[in-house]
């Protein structure tokens, strides 16, 4: 593979503004809103699309049931479902189709009612399934939320972080989204409390959810969902907007294993797979957009992305280094207010690529100056158990 | 089981999952059990049909100790599950098993789970009886 190859680009964008649609819009709808608004900013329309991916948040027998709701009739489909990660996954695969010859418009969706559901993502139980994992493992209670403290509190025995070093994550992403209307509104449809920036004091006195982390550590349950549109050479060129090249990318996959380590996420082996890819070091990166589940899923992911060496990203954090406006001393974390601060529906993914790119055009609500490098990295599963890692390299002409 | 018609349960294993349905049967009578190769002497878990370390499926079942360490571990404090929400503040842990399995369980019998846990801390399983089968629960050795 060419380094700094230009095989796709990422050419129309859209994110859907509202995190709390209160049961009027279902999330096809949400899906074919945002695929249109998208194809609107790239300059296309429905009849340009020829490919389909799709993670199956809109029902089932995923591809075709798109395909109708959209009106189109797509050369490829892909339904890989890989949770929140899935978006990376499918702007790899849309690249790859595109580079192929098999595809030229390349479509992402994503909408969820979470919110609206009232789903207890974070803090339900698990029922008892009829997958083998599940049968094991249902007994015993373990919430979202303790599943990625577990991976904190060893990262913390190891490595001697601090909940103070976490907390870092959290006051970095959330003076992001004080810059971001939509996150502004996102918190206050949401109902949270004392809403505006917080210190590492608020983060670490924050009601305690599963030991160790804390309520201002957890990402929000939101509705939302957004669209992609990813497009050929030749087709970007002629697009409305600037292209913004997908130049690398790396998968992964990680599940427990005998004398496994869960502080070391599956993107220690996606993570220099797309670096390699692209031609690019870490320390070239202007904007890491990485999936914030939870505080400690950034740090642990910005240590296997290479960001800093492993163990040493709870010293590397400190001091309010990952805001935008401190470019000197790397790069800018989730500018959009992530899903700490900002949108999370289920599966994040999709909104890592979204402000990757608003970054690469210059129209983020948290502009890092001349931003030309960013990382889209997302964690699908469970940081402390099973997951599956994707990256993405980004970068502008 | 003492009677408790509308006490939210602890949701168990079902017995018919047909690659664990060994392990649980065998927690009937108190045995914490695990497979290893014939072959190529892999150790798998969770129990499965085939070895995930040669092309074979010659596993036989091994009884561990009941003895490890907790890897590492939280404490739940907020839960909307009807049973767990029941049980805050509870501990869930992985324990690494003396003989190599890491497992998914709880460690009971602390009386501050927040305070009162480290990693690396020995522990021993302790079943939890029910009708069919019996749950492996940690508490501190
Ligand atoms: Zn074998």
């Amino acid at each position: 593979m060419a380094a700094q190859g230009r095989d796709a680009a990422i050419v129309g964008i859209h994110e859907y503004p509202s995190r709390d649609v209160e049961g009027e819009f279902s999330p096809l709808q949400i899906k074919a809103e945002s695929a249109a608004r998208a194809l609107e900013d790239a300059g296309l329309n429905w009849s340009d699309v020829d490919a389909i991916y799709d993670a199956g948040d809109g029902g089932g027998m995923a591809g075709l049931t798109i395909s109708e709701y959209f009106g189109l009739h797509p050369r490829i489909i892909d339904t890989t479902n890989v949770g929140g990660s899935s978006y990376e996954y499918h702007a790899a695969h849309a690249r790859r189709d595109i580079a192929a010859g098999k595809a030229r418009v390349a479509l992402l969706t994503y909408g969820s009612t979470a919110h609206s559901n009232a789903m207890a993502i974070g803090v339900g139980g698990r029922g008892g399934g009829v997958h083998p994992v599940d049968n094991m493992e249902s007994f015993a209670g373990m919430t979202l939320v303790s599943n990625y403290a577990m991976a904190a509190r060893r990262h913390m025995h190891q490595y001697g972080t601090t909940s103070e070093q976490l907390a870092e994550i959290s006051t970095a992403t959330r003076y992001h989204a004080m810059r971001n209307p939509q996150a502004v509104q996102a918190m206050q449809d949401l109902e949270f409390l004392d809403i505006r920036e917080t210190t590492v004091e608020d983060v670490v006195n924050s009601r305690m959810i599963a030991d160790p982390l804390h309520l201002l550590e957890c990402c929000m349950i939101s509705d939302g969902g957004g669209a992609v549109v990813i497009a050929a050479p030749d087709v970007a060129r002629d697009c409305a907007k600037n292209p913004v090249w997908i130049l690398g990318t790396g998968e992964a996959t990680k599940y427990p294993e005998i004398g496994g380590d869960i502080t070391i996420s599956a993107a220690a082996a996606s993570g220099p797979s797309a670096f390699a890819e692209a031609g690019v070091a870490p320390d070239e990166i202007d904007v890491a957009m990485i999936y914030d589940s939870f505080s400690i899923t950034v740090l642990t992911l910005l240590e296997d992305l290479g960001f800093c060496a492993k163990g040493e990203g709870g010293a590397w954090v400190e001091g309010g280094r990952l805001r935008f406006d401190r470019p000197e001393d790397g790069p800018a974390l989730n500018t959009d207010g992530g899903g700490l601060s900002s949108n999370h529906p289920g599966m994040r993914g999709i909104f890592l690529l979204l402000e990757a790119t608003r970054q690469l055009r210059g129209e983020s609500t948290s502009q890092v100056s001349d931003a030309r490098l960013a990382v889209a990295h997302g964690n699908g599963g469970m940081l402390g158990s099973r997951h599956c890692a994707g990256t993405v390299i980004l970068g502008r002409d | 089981m003492a009677e408790q018609p509308r006490e939210p349960q602890r949701p168990l294993p079902r017995l018919k999952e047909l690659d664990t349905r060994a392990f649980w049967e065998a927690t009937r009578n108190k045995e914490l059990r695990y497979q290893r190769c014939d072959d190529c002497e892999t150790v798998v878990f969770y129990p499965r049909r085939h070895c995930t370390g040669c092309l074979g499926s010659n596993l036989s079942w091994y009884t561990a100790s009941g003895k490890g360490s907790i890897y590492s571990f939280s404490v739940v404090r907020q839960s909307y599950h009807p049973f767990f929400r029941s049980r805050v503040p509870y501990a869930v842990a992985w324990i690494d098993l003396d003989e190599g399995p890491r497992l998914l369980s709880n460690i009971v019998g602390v009386e501050d789970p927040g305070a009162d846990l480290t990693i690396g801390q020995q522990v021993v399983v302790e079943w939890e009886e029910h009708e069919e089968l019996s749950i492996p629960l940690f508490r501190p050795a």
